[in-house]
This record gives structure tokens, C-alpha cells and sequence, in this order.
């Protein structure tokens, strides 16, 4: 079974996790066209490689980031949404 | 016996056919390339050598001939979806595998055995309730079944009577089957091939020439090929490969597993699957239960195989049919499905005017082998894209006229 490091409750088991796909910038509500909003929506990022995405810790509710290679399947490290480099 | 046995097999009666050709030299130009030697890009070959009188076509396949997800599939075939336009799309894909063996003078081996989906809740026997109009109103052959009518179409089933799972009922769907996905591919290549088109294996292509809003050529490793037209379908690869021609598909790469038990006596003679078990299960003429349905939960662009996947798979099985318990499995596998956002494919046209697209076939694209090339052929041919396609184009995601399929595609086959 394939364990994934939570940065609040350490190492878990793949499975008490769920994935919410890579980290997009928000939109600007106020000032978006339609055809920028369907890509924010359905165009997700699919390029082999490294991407940084939305975790979930099930039982705990808690959200974190990971760095993932999509070709390997590697987590290179996971980390509090408070390090998210945009948000710094 | 084995003298006249001998002579059968050296009379020039009946020579040796090699069904399809070994790869030809790369002409410097085609006027159709089609991306992809899996069943749809073999498929929309034949169409168009067959019906439309385009011969100057080359198959490019990075590997070899259909060993992609047409390799990986769980051949599922049916129509009994969601949207008036996904049930009309795959109604007639459905036909076109009723007289696919005489089409190809090829036995696919179709076994239109009818296909039971299971409800364990209220709420999936509501949703099944409106599969079944719709699929009525369309002219497919699909209906609500209760728990006695489950048990009659599939006496073996653990009915679960008072259980967490127990069964409330079902969706019946006559016109459900399966058949065999490499005589599916090989029949379309020796008839491509038997009409003109090349099948280039081991032919990868590393980009596009493209100048305005046209492709001039294909760049591939065994050199440049100038293209009147330009088909993707490439199953798993199709966001990468349209990615270099500067398209970017919605589409997400994630892998599905699947595997197969071994050789048991012939005992179940129609497709189950449970939606909410995340399960289904097909014996193959082999007598191998073939189990499918488990999506990894999250991206990645890798055919392993993980064992909690198995289990769930195992699990699932294994409680249907609880004899199941102590059969061995034989294989698994693992193929990239390229899923996109309403779990409907998307076909026609793409921003360049000579790319055409066939991609976004995730889990669903077996089925539609015969009728995408079919109709992607008619597309290429005719310059438009007809009616029937329509419905599955890219932009309908800018429009927001999202074909939802979800509840009749996810891990439910």
C-alpha cells in the first residue's frame, strides 16, 4: 500500500486521501470572459511532469499541497497551504 | 490424416495470407495521416479506403499495431447512456458490431449477450428508471428490471437479501455485448491494408509543421510526411500529441485497471457491473472472467498496476459472486485513459483546419470503434462534421452544451 506523507498527521495510507487535481490560479470573477472561465474549469493541467496539486486528508478534513511527477508517480514533498509559493 | 493435412497446408489452394503487410518505406507525402494504430484510427483507415475512395493514407503507430487501450480495454459494447445525442452516437455503434464480422470477412467473435447493471440504492434505480426511457425513446432495447427479474437473467448473483448491498433491482440492456478488441483492430488493418492504406508501426510522431491555421506535415522519427489531412487518435497520448500541433484538449490522463481470472467453465452468459461497487465483470469465450472498473483516483501517466486497485476489483467480484473466492487471477494491466470533463468524447473539428480530432475516449472507447471511424472518416472526406458528431465537438466547452455521461460511463461499463 502506497503511503503518502500528510503534513499534519504524518505518514497514511494512500487511500485516507483524496486528490483535488493541480493548483490553478483563481479567475478574476469581475473581469473574466466566458471563454476564460471554461478554461479555468475544464482545462486542467496534463503535461508530463511536475505538478504541484490540491490534497485532502479525509478523516481530518485538512487540505495540503503536494509535488507529484505524473510520469513516476513520485511525491516529491507535501506542504502546508501557508507555503503555496503565491500566497507567500 | 496428417499426409492430407500436410498437402492443405502446401496447396496453392489455399496459400498462407499475411493478414497485414510489414511497414512500408514512409512516402514523402499522404493525403490523409492518421495518428494512432489503434481500433478507431484502423477503423476510420478502412472507412475511408472503403467508402470513400481515399487510399492515400498512412497509419502512424508509435508501438505496435492496437496495443494501446485497444489492447487494454474490457470490451464492453452497448448504447445505454444518458443524452439523446451519446444514446443516438453509440446506438449506432452498436449496429455497425451486429454485422462487424461480415464487414471486415472477419470473426470478431461478437457475443451479444445483453448487459446487467445492478442498483444497491433507491436513488441508482431512479437514475436507471431514466436511462431506460431515454434509451426506449432512442429505439435501444433497455429496461428497469426488478430483484425477481435480476434473478432470473442472472440466477448466480448473491443477492445480498436484507444486506448493506442488497440488490434492488437492475437495468436490463439487450442490446449489450462484447467481442473480441484485437480481431476488432486486426480486421480493420488487413482490410485497410488489402485496400491500399499503410499501417507504419513503430512510427512516432515528435511534431507538427504548422503554418496559418494548417498542418503542411508531420515530423516522425523515421523522417517528414507532407499531409492533406491530419486525424488524432491516439487513446491516452491524444492531450500530448495535440498539445504539439498547439491544441489543449480537456483532458485528463488517468490510468484504469483491470485483470482476468483464470479459465473457469462457461457460467456467466451476461455482462455485470454494479455501479456502486465500482465493479463489472464479463467471461470472455476464453472462460476467463475479465473484472474492470477501477480508475486510479488521481492523474498520472503510468500503466502500473497497485495492489489496493486489485483488491477493490477482487473485493467487488468477490461479493457478487461469492464462489469467486479462491480463483486465481492470470493477469492485470493497466491502460491511460484521457478523460474529459462530461465523460463524453470529443470529435470533429479542432482551431487548425485540416487537424481533426477523435480523443477523449477515456473508459467509453471500445464500443465506438466502428461508428468514430466511421463517421470521423465521413468527417475527413466530406470537410464538415456531420449531425450526429456534432453534439461531441471541442467548443462545446467554451458554449458550456456539456454532454453529461457521467452517471452512465464512470467505473459503471
Amino acid at each position: 500500500m502506497k503511503l503518502l506523507t500528510c503534513p499534519m498527521n504524518g505518514p497514511r495510507n494512500i487511500d485516507e486521501f483524496q486528490s483535488f487535481g493541480p493548483v490553478r490560479a483563481r479567475p478574476d470573477p469581475n473581469a473574466t470572459a466566458d471563454r476564460d472561465w471554461s478554461r479555468h474549469l475544464f482545462r486542467a493541467e496534463n503535461r508530463k511532469g511536475i505538478v504541484i496539486e490540491w490534497w485532502r486528508h479525509v478523516p481530518s478534513n485538512y487540505f495540503f499541497l503536494a509535488e507529484r511527477d505524473l510520469v513516476s508517480n513520485e511525491v516529491i514533498r507535501t506542504f502546508d497551504v501557508s507555503e503555496l509559493p503565491e500566497r507567500a | 490424416m496428417p499426409l492430407r493435412l500436410l498437402k492443405y497446408g502446401l496447396s496453392r489452394d489455399y496459400p498462407v495470407s499475411g493478414d497485414i503487410p510489414a511497414t512500408p518505406e514512409l512516402k514523402p507525402a499522404y493525403d490523409v495521416v492518421i495518428i494512432g494504430g489503434g481500433g478507431h484510427g484502423l477503423s476510420c483507415a478502412h472507412h475511408l479506403a472503403k467508402y470513400h475512395g481515399i487510399r492515400s493514407v498512412a497509419v502512424l503507430e508509435k508501438g505496435y499495431l492496437a496495443g494501446g487501450n485497444t489492447a487494454r480495454n474490457t470490451t464492453t459494447i452497448r448504447s445505454n447512456y444518458i443524452t439523446a445525442e451519446g444514446i443516438a452516437f453509440y446506438k449506432e455503434g452498436v449496429e455497425l458490431f451486429e454485422r462487424l464480422s461480415q464487414e471486415l470477412d472477419f470473426n470478431v467473435m461478437f457475443s451479444q449477450r445483453g448487459q446487467l447493471t445492478l442498483a444497491h440504492t433507491e436513488a441508482t434505480m431512479r437514475s436507471f428508471h431514466m436511462r431506460a426511457e431515454m434509451g426506449k425513446h432512442l429505439g435501444t432495447r433497455t429496461e428497469v428490471v426488478d430483484q425477481k427479474g435480476v434473478e432470473e437473467l442472472c440466477p448466480l448473483l448473491n443477492m445480498d437479501y436484507g444486506g448493506p448491498l442488497e440488490i434492488l433491482g437492475g437495468l436490463w440492456h439487450a442490446d449489450g455485448g462484447t467481442a473480441r478488441h484485437d480481431a476488432v483492430a486486426w480486421g480493420y488493418a488487413a482490410q485497410a491494408s488489402r485496400r491500399g492504406v499503410e499501417i507504419h508501426q513503430r512510427t512516432e510522431v515528435q511534431g507538427f509543421e504548422v503554418v496559418g491555421d494548417r498542418v503542411q506535415a508531420v515530423k516522425t522519427n523515421r523522417g517528414r510526411v507532407a499531409c492533406g489531412q491530419v486525424l488524432i487518435a491516439t487513446g491516452g497520448m491524444n492531450y500530448d500529441v495535440a498539445l504539439m500541433a498547439g491544441v489543449e484538449l480537456p483532458i485528463r490522463c488517468y490510468p484504469l485497471q483491470a485483470m482476468v481470472t483464470q479459465p473457469l467453465k462457461p457460467w456467466l452468459d451476461t455482462l455485470v457491473s454494479s455501479v456502486s461497487l465500482h465493479t463489472y465483470l464479463v467471461q470472455s469465450s476464453r472462460g476467463e472472467v475479465v473484472i474492470g472498473g477501477g480508475s486510479d483516483p488521481y492523474q498520472l501517466y503510468s500503466t502500473r498496476s497497485t495492489l489496493d486497485m486489485k483488491e477493490h476489483l477482487a473485493k467487488g467480484a468477490v461479493h457478487l459472486f461469492p464462489f469467486l473466492q479462491g480463483v486465481r487471477l492470470l493477469r492485470q494491466w493497466a491502460g491511460i485513459t484521457d478523460m474529459t470533463p462530461d465523460y463524453s468524447p470529443i470529435m470533429g473539428a479542432s482551431p487548425l483546419a485540416n487537424l481533426w480530432l477523435d480523443c477523449g475516449w477515456g473508459t467509453w472507447g471500445f464500443k465506438a470503434t466502428p461508428v468514430a471511424g466511421k463517421r470521423m472518416a465521413q468527417t475527413i472526406a466530406e470537410g464538415r462534421v456531420p449531425d450526429i458528431l456534432k453534439p461531441f465537438a471541442l467548443e462545446r466547452f467554451e458554449t458550456f452544451r456539456l454532454l453529461n455521461e457521467m452517471g452512465a460511463t464512470a467505473a459503471s461499463h
